[in-house]
């Protein structure tokens, strides 16, 4: 069984909904982010998304575009994510990981070489967000011959009918984006989410995964009432972003968040006056 | 050629390899939208007698196509026809699309206008047509091109624009459509985008080379009105390449015109200054479709050179790279040096003053003419005119105005 099925089915045993926190790899600098995956999955991180600097990142909010600048800086490459992959994997062979960006690199690569290279890292799967299935045949399957789930997109505006194709397509999960928008926006909106999803099932058995939008513990735990998997990247990355200067405070700083996602989600829908006893904000 | 060539882009938006869609999915839906309400009004006569009256009355066209003899004479070889683009209203051939896809945006009840630039000129154009139909209007540009082109940030703001420096990334044009894509995603609900050349998604390279035909169509009139016969050459420059295009493609199935996109060398092709994706780029995936890119060895789009700013593209249309890849059409570049010759000739012995993007065809036309014929015929489609650049050719002369 794939890392991601695994995953997820051991999840549905305890009841419980999926945390998948995203970073960018090599921001602020390629040194952090092993140790960084590391801290993540000891706070409570279900799954990893890396995400593979880009120049021209379409579809992020300035969070994820600065942190793109960032890595790039130190010539941050796709061979290089797939080297803190395999790092990453020396110590843990369970956390599925799931790449995260554009398709240029990818297609730079080589698709047939990407996939060899990642399925050898251990990569669990790939989403590039330029990329929907309409154009995504060649690479799918290379990518599904090496066992690398491929990660469709999910949007508000995405048709009944292409839902369907969507879902017949994919394997691992789906992402929905919760929002019309870049990575990032504020303008999250639960209930809508809730419908949709509810649409997205009548054409799937697989986990969904939401993301776009969820920038604290009590987004994260009203979308984990509604969701499979709650997807969490730019309040992480603003978590990298305000350290960059003292890297050895991430960790510190990206575990305190994602605990307090996680105790969140694990309490279950809210109740009044929870948020403010575990965490003395009056949320 | 066959006119499978002429018929492309295939449904889903490809020239052969290229072009296609490659977007978030959160846009599959408006661009679907879009390239059905195309075809619908494409082929509707009320569209197209409203398309045809404002190209008439408020762009000025049918544009001149003017025999250059003087300059022909001097350069001692085919006959010069310089096709007038820049006596359009804003002065550039930008106006054909965006009065085409203003008036799209009008049919399918959309409120606010967004366009990129990079020079100013398509921005220029989008918030003049966005002006004349009452909607509100918001241009992106990259940062450095805000300093680099504060006449036209003017000009826009005059017409009611908003423009918005971009400072993410390189902070020019490309970081310029990034950002009107994420504008894009976020409003797309009463939201048109106005891409300014045949780059982008499907079905934008088809529609904006629709928009841009007009050109080739009249030009093929009027070089038969003064000729009696089809050119031998043509040649335009090529940026996203939309003027080039628009004059290429309703020859495309005359074999016996040659064709010629000049791209911008910048410091040399050879240099890693340079904007020439045709000549000496490589294939990838950009801005939605999948064509020739100035990139690295990783897959990152490196920053590009032109003393152009409007040929200041890392990326170019996906119907001119398999133009270049099946050999229907020649690729070339021009330098900053050679492109700025060839804007004082014009200037001096015609009393013409082109802009910096269509003086790099001019330069490359001075190659090829006194290799030709004297009864064989040349056209350069003039894109635009050069009063925006006279702050940039000032300047390297050391000159302020
Ligand atoms: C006068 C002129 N010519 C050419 C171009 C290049 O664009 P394209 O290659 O799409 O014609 C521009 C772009 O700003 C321009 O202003």
């Amino acid at each position: 069984m794939s890392r991601i099925k695994a995953c997820f089915a051991a999840l549905k045993a305890e009841n419980k909904k999926a945390l998948i926190p995203f970073v960018t790899a090599g921001d602020p600098n390629p040194a952090v982010t092993v140790p960084l995956m590391h801290v993540m999955v000891e706070a409570g991180a279900d799954l990893l998304e890396l995400g593979v600097p880009f120049s021209d990142p379409m579809a992020e909010g300035p969070t994820i575009q600065k942190a793109c600048e960032r890595a790039l800086e130190h010539g941050t490459s796709l061979r290089d994510v797939l080297a803190m992959v395999s790092e990453f994997r020396h110590t843990n062979s369970t956390t599925p990981v799931i790449l995260m960006g554009y398709m240029n690199p990818v297609e730079i690569m080589g698709y047939q070489a990407f996939a060899t290279a990642a399925a050898e890292a251990g990569v669990d799967g790939l989403l590039t967000v330029d990329m929907p299935p309409e154009e995504a045949g060649a690479l799918v399957e290379v990518l599904k011959a090496v066992e690398i789930d491929p990660i469709f997109l999910l949007a508000p505006t995405t048709t009944d009918e292409r839902v369907a194709k969507i879902c017949a397509e994919a394997s691992g999960f789906v992402y929905y984006v919760s929002l019309k928008g870049v990575t990032g926006a504020a303008n999250l909106d639960v209930a809508a989410v809730d419908a949709k999803l509810a649409q997205i099932r009548r054409h799937t058995e697989l986990p969904i995964g939401v993301g776009f939008g969820i920038r604290d513990a009590e987004t994260a735990q009203r979308v984990a009432a509604v969701a499979d998997a709650v997807v969490v990247g730019s309040a992480v990355v603003n978590r990298v972003a305000e350290n960059a200067e003292s890297p050895e405070k991430i960790n510190e700083a990206v575990a305190t968040l994602l605990c307090e996602m996680r105790v969140a989600m694990d309490a279950g829908p809210p109740k009044v006056g929870w948020f403010a006893k575990l965490f003395g904000t009056g949320k | 050629m066959s006119s499978e060539v002429a018929d492309l882009p295939d449904a889903s938006g490809h020239f052969g390899v290229y072009g296609g869609r490659f977007v978030a999915e959160t846009l599959i839906e408006p661009l679907d939208e879009l390239t059905a309400a195309y075809e619908r009004l494409k082929n509707d006569a009320g569209f197209q007698a409203e398309l045809d009256r404002d190209l008439a009355d408020y762009v000025g066209r049918p544009s001149p196509l003017y025999f250059a003899e003087r300059w022909s004479n001097m350069l001692g070889g085919a006959k010069i026809y310089l096709k007038r683009e820049d006596l359009n209203h804003t002065g550039a051939h930008k106006v054909n699309n965006t009065i085409g896809q203003a008036l799209l945006a009008k049919h399918l009840g959309k409120t606010r206008i967004i366009a990129e630039t990079g020079a100013g000129q398509h921005g220029v154009a989008s918030a003049t047509v966005a002006a004349r139909l009452g909607l509100e209007c918001v241009v992106y540009m990259g940062a450095e091109d805000v300093k680099r082109q504060a006449l036209n940030v003017y000009r826009m703001k005059l017409l009611g624009a908003t423009v918005v420096p971009v400072e993410s990334g390189s902070k020019t044009l490309k970081d310029a459509l990034n950002e009107a894509m994420r504008d894009w995603v976020t409003n797309v609900d009463n939201t048109f985008y106005i891409i300014g050349t045949v780059a982008g998604p499907h079905p934008y390279p088809m529609l904006v080379r629709d928009f841009q035909a007009i050109i080739g169509r009249e030009a093929k009139q009027q070089i038969m009105a003064a000729e009696g016969r089809l050119p031998d050459a043509l040649i335009a420059c090529v940026g996203g390449g939309s003027n080039a295009i628009g004059l290429f493609h309703p020859f495309i199935e005359d074999s016996d015109v040659a064709m010629y996109g000049v791209e911008a060398a910048g410091d040399g092709i050879d240099t890693p200054r340079h904007a020439a994706p045709l000549c000496a780029g490589r294939p990838g995936v950009l801005h939605g479709n999948r064509t020739y890119l100035v990139e690295d060895d990783n897959g990152q789009i490196i920053e590009t050179h032109s003393i152009s700013a409007g040929l200041d593209y890392p990326g170019v249309g996906p119907e001119h790279a398999w133009l270049k890849d099946i050999g229907r059409a020649n690729y070339v570049a021009v330098n900053d040096d050679e492109a700025l010759k060839a804007f004082h000739d014009l200037t001096k012995i015609e009393g013409i003053m082109p802009a910096l993007e269509s003086s790099h065809a001019l330069a490359y036309a001075a190659k090829l003419a006194p290799t030709m014929r004297k009864d064989q015929t040349i056209i350069v489609n003039l894109s635009g005119r050069g009063d925006k650049d006279i702050h940039t050719v000032a300047g390297l002369e050391g000159i302020t105005v």
